[in-house]
């Protein structure tokens, strides 16, 4: 009969429309600004920097090595060294960066920037209301806006924070055991022999693999 | 049921009884123009020339037809591309092997997952790397989820196209939202997903993912039951898409049209069968074709592909192992392969997706060159449109399944 296949298609939508008032399944809407689901752990918007502490500046991770300004694809990140050092984690005199600016309207949250970076500086941001009225400069982030703490880090990604934070933790362990190792050995030298060489130069710690 | 046969029992008892316009089985329904064409290749008297797009509706972005309409058959259809030309290919021989994986999610937007499984598999050939086990499953699980939503939302789109507004795109984007989901909570993007690299996968599947995947795929086949019985039948849709659009055989194999619209026309080409890549070797799974080559075929090959693909991610949900999710020899940083060639290609949800490198041992690509099967599968799009009215024309497009991030790139 023409018109079955009509009516059976209708039968469905109307199988649908009375499911919505019973399943969540045939109701997926969320009414956004008032309700909001749940960001994902794995979740990522744009690149932020950790800082350990309250400090950002005595806390900043980020050595600017530069290797996340080279391996950019679209080349959003600028970051300038500073001329003098500041100590990090493991209370190695390091450089920081005096300028980093990420522009988020050329970022395209491929997360390349945080998985080449041997410091664990820099991660994803999962904030995305990020709308403004100045689209050169309201985008255009620099070392303070950037900047977050770890304690942001843990609440927005705890398990991978986690991680990174054993990884840390562990690094400073054995940097802190090779200092007390040194100390002891030049001790040693020193106090073994008056010979005029210089003990050698304390090795840098190895950069950690990501 | 030997394989290569279509099974409309699988679809309720629906066979596709579309009208063949030609008794000789030569494709195309001839036209007679009957009004002059000047001698300077325009048109004169009564043709109307009518520039469909860039920005109409019904182009899925930004393409043109140029349509000579006589009343209302078309005479004449030119498609012009390139409006959403990236340089994709330049872009990517200037940066490192991996900065271009986020560039190849652009491609295929709604495929991005076997665009980049396409890329990875063409350096892998390059570099000599094998991934591991696990992330083979991996891919192999991520690539069908994504050949179910896009899929799913190309009936959403067809059936847009031809005046179903809203209802049908709206149940195909209820469903593609879950499998959204799953790739948000894998890789951290529900589109753009960037999430296979050289030798593996980025990042090992979170905790609860599988169960999460498997409730999903459990519960599609309710949904594609609803949708062939909300759709497959319906006589509106018979009229407008049985014998609309025939490509045939013959043409469709000299024009190199790939994938699910090169076996609608009942040519049994699967590169998961042919090729063998990945561990498709593993997994049971049939070849859906289609008799006519016509919208309604192209339309029913979706549809049965996605209950084939069911199958395929059930068996690799129930058979993933545990283990490294990534090659020991693989490295992010300093990736040199050596000097030579590699082209890799897969069966992406729209056709022979293929990615052709030349190294010169450096940290770029000497040459990079990618075979997108939207726009190969675009260029008989005038065969199939003669003599159809220009309603017809947008249905015709909507079963090609183009994207054009991918035509154009």
């Amino acid at each position: 009969m023409l018109g079955e296949g009509i009516i059976k298609g209708l039968a469905e939508t109307a199988r649908n429309f009375v499911g919505s008032y019973v399943e969540a399944d045939r109701l997926t809407t969320v009414q956004y600004p008032e309700e909001r689901l749940p960001t994902k752990e794995a979740a990522r918007n744009f690149p932020f920097l950790v800082f350990d502490g309250n400090d950002a500046h005595a806390g900043m991770r980020c050595v600017a090595c530069q290797i996340c300004e080279k391996e950019c694809p679209p080349q959003c990140i600028y970051i300038e060294k500073s001329k003098d050092k500041k100590p990090d984690y493991v209370g190695k005199p390091q450089f920081y960066p005096k300028i980093f600016d990420i522009d988020v309207s050329v970022c395209m949250s491929c997360q390349i920037c945080v998985e080449v970076c041997p410091f664990e500086a820099i991660k994803m941001d999962t904030e995305f209301e990020l709308s403004n009225t100045d689209r050169f400069a309201g985008l255009l982030f620099d070392k303070h806006q950037l900047a977050k703490s770890n304690e942001y880090y843990r609440k927005i990604h705890p398990a991978e924070a986690a991680a990174v934070d054993g990884r840390l933790a562990a690094e400073k362990a054995k940097a802190e055991a090779k200092t007390k190792a040194d100390v002891e050995a030049k001790a040693k030298a020193a106090a073994a022999a008056a010979k005029t060489a210089a003990p050698p130069p304390p090795k840098p710690a190895p950069i950690p693999t990501t | 049921m030997s394989e290569g046969v279509i099974d409309h029992d699988l679809a309720a008892g629906v066979s596709p009884v579309s009208p063949v316009p030609q008794p000789d089985g030569s494709g195309q329904p001839t036209y007679t123009l009957t009004h002059k064409t000047s001698p300077a290749g325009g048109t004169e008297g009564d043709l109307l020339e009518v520039a469909m797009g860039p920005q109409h509706p019904s182009t899925h972005g930004v393409f043109r037809m140029d349509v000579a309409l006589d009343g209302e058959r078309v005479v004449k259809l030119k498609p012009v591309f390139g409006y959403l030309h990236r340089n994709h290919e330049k872009i990517a021989e200037g940066t490192t092997y991996l900065g271009s994986m986020p560039y190849t999610d652009r491609l295929d937007y709604f495929c991005s997952l076997t665009n980049n499984w396409a890329y990875a598999l063409a350096v892998e050939k390059l570099a000599g790397l094998q991934p591991p086990e696990r992330a083979e499953y991996i891919r192999v699980i991520t690539a069908e989820l994504t050949r179910l939503q896009n899929h799913t939302c190309l009936i959403g789109f067809l059936l847009q196209d031809m005046g179903a507004s809203g209802t049908p795109l709206m149940y195909a984007f209820r469903e593609r939202e879950k499998i959204l989901d799953l790739f948000e909570s894998l890789t951290g993007a529900r589109m753009m997903c960037n999430y296979m690299r050289f030798g593996g996968c980025r990042c090992d599947l979170p905790p609860g993912w599988l169960e999460q995947a498997k409730q999903v795929v459990g519960n599609y086949p309710r949904f594609l039951d609803e949708f062939d019985r909300f759709l497959s039948e319906n006589e509106i849709l018979l009229a407008r898409t049985q014998g609309v659009g025939v490509l045939s055989r013959g043409l469709a194999v000299d024009a190199g049209i790939t994938g699910p619209m090169l076996r609608a026309s009942g040519v049994n080409y699967d590169i998961r069968k042919v090729d063998k890549y990945g561990i498709y070797d593993r997994f049971q799974f049939r070849v859906p074709l289609g008799e006519h080559g016509d919208t309604y075929d192209r339309y029913m090959i979706r549809l049965l592909e996605m209950r084939e693909s069911l199958n395929i991610l059930q068996t690799a949900l129930r058979d993933i192992p545990t283990g490294p999710i990534m090659d020991a020899k693989a490295k992010i940083r300093g990736f040199r392969p050596k000097p030579g060639e590699a082209y890799g290609r897969i069966e992406a949800p729209k056709g022979e997706l293929g990615f052709y490198l030349i190294s010169d041992g450096g940290p770029n690509p000497y040459r990079y060159r990618v075979r997108p099967p939207s726009l190969i599968n675009l260029t008989v799009l005038e065969d199939m449109c003669l003599g159809h009215i220009v309603a017809d024309v947008v249905v015709i497009l909507g079963s090609v399944d183009i994207v054009l991030g991918e035509a154009d790139r």
